[in-house]
């Protein structure tokens, strides 16, 4: 399978889990984890930044995969 | 691609709604317990802060007026806004408001003040809005207690709205009291999973 050079990934410690990532999220890779923070399949994930443009926290941020994942 | 909509995805309609029903009859603002109570629930009975993700209409409305018609300079919200000291403390503010609003609301049920036909705007800013109410419909307190709701929901959301134009469009939720207490409840109750 191949993978996006990038994925989405949450800091869970600054995510107010208010699920606005959710409704930009196009592959549904996101869901709220008890109501305590978000969190990105990045398996899922074709990281295409649209949650992190939305994220009001600036709890997520873009991450390169490493090479063996491609 | 688009995603499929659900009858959710259009409550920024009662956002609108409510404020509209406020303005031409103060009893309305009643209906904003709902958005009070329905996350409260949705956190202490279920765990989890389904109203902010799906049935918020508030933020849906700034999601609507920032991204869809473009209102939001999308730029990063300031870090300090969404830290613990903030939310919390806003949390404890805006708690304490609350008390105020019902106290006043005793005060008027008790006969120790008379009813104020005005909305307090970001707690200091009184706007008369007398003509949203027929003096003596009900008790004092009802509207008394109207006046006050309706002045908290129309100054948060003035609050929501400032910052989605200078960040981004939900920066409201990232000190939201309702998100923080559901939140706090959430992390609380689920502590052990």
């Amino acid at each position: 399978m191949v993978k996006s050079k990038r994925f989405a990934q949450v800091n869970k410690q600054c995510c107010v889990a208010c699920g606005a990532c959710i409704k930009e999220c196009q592959k549904d890779a996101i869901s709220i984890i008890n109501g305590c923070y978000a969190q990105i399949n990045d398996e899922i994930c074709v990281g295409c930044g649209k949650c992190e443009a939305v994220c009001p926290a600036g709890s997520i941020e873009l991450k390169a995969r490493k090479k063996r994942d491609e | 691609m688009n995603k499929k909509k659900h009858w959710y995805d259009y409550l920024w309609i009662w956002s609108i709604l409510y404020f509209t029903l406020g303005f031409f009859n103060i009893l309305f603002a009643w209906l904003g317990m709902i958005d009070f109570l329905v996350p409260l629930l949705f956190a202490i009975i279920a765990g989890n802060k389904n109203f902010c993700n799906k049935y918020c209409g508030r933020g849906q409305l700034f999601t609507v007026l920032g991204k869809k018609a473009k209102c939001s300079a999308f730029r990063n919200t300031p870090k300090w806004m969404s830290s613990k000291y903030f939310r919390y403390g806003f949390l404890i503010f805006f708690l304490t408001m609350f008390g105020n609003m019902v106290f006043q609301t005793w005060l008027v049920a008790s006969g120790a003040q008379s009813l104020r036909e005005v909305i307090k705007l970001f707690w200091t800013i009184h706007l008369p809005w007398g003509w949203a109410y027929t003096a003596n419909t009900l008790p004092d307190w009802i509207a008394q207690f109207s006046f006050g709701f309706y002045s908290l929901m129309l100054t948060s959301t003035l609050i929501g709205l400032i910052v989605m134009v200078f960040f981004k469009p939900r920066t409201w939720c990232s000190f939201c009291p309702m998100g923080t207490m559901t939140q706090g409840i959430c992390k609380i109750k689920n502590k052990n999973k």
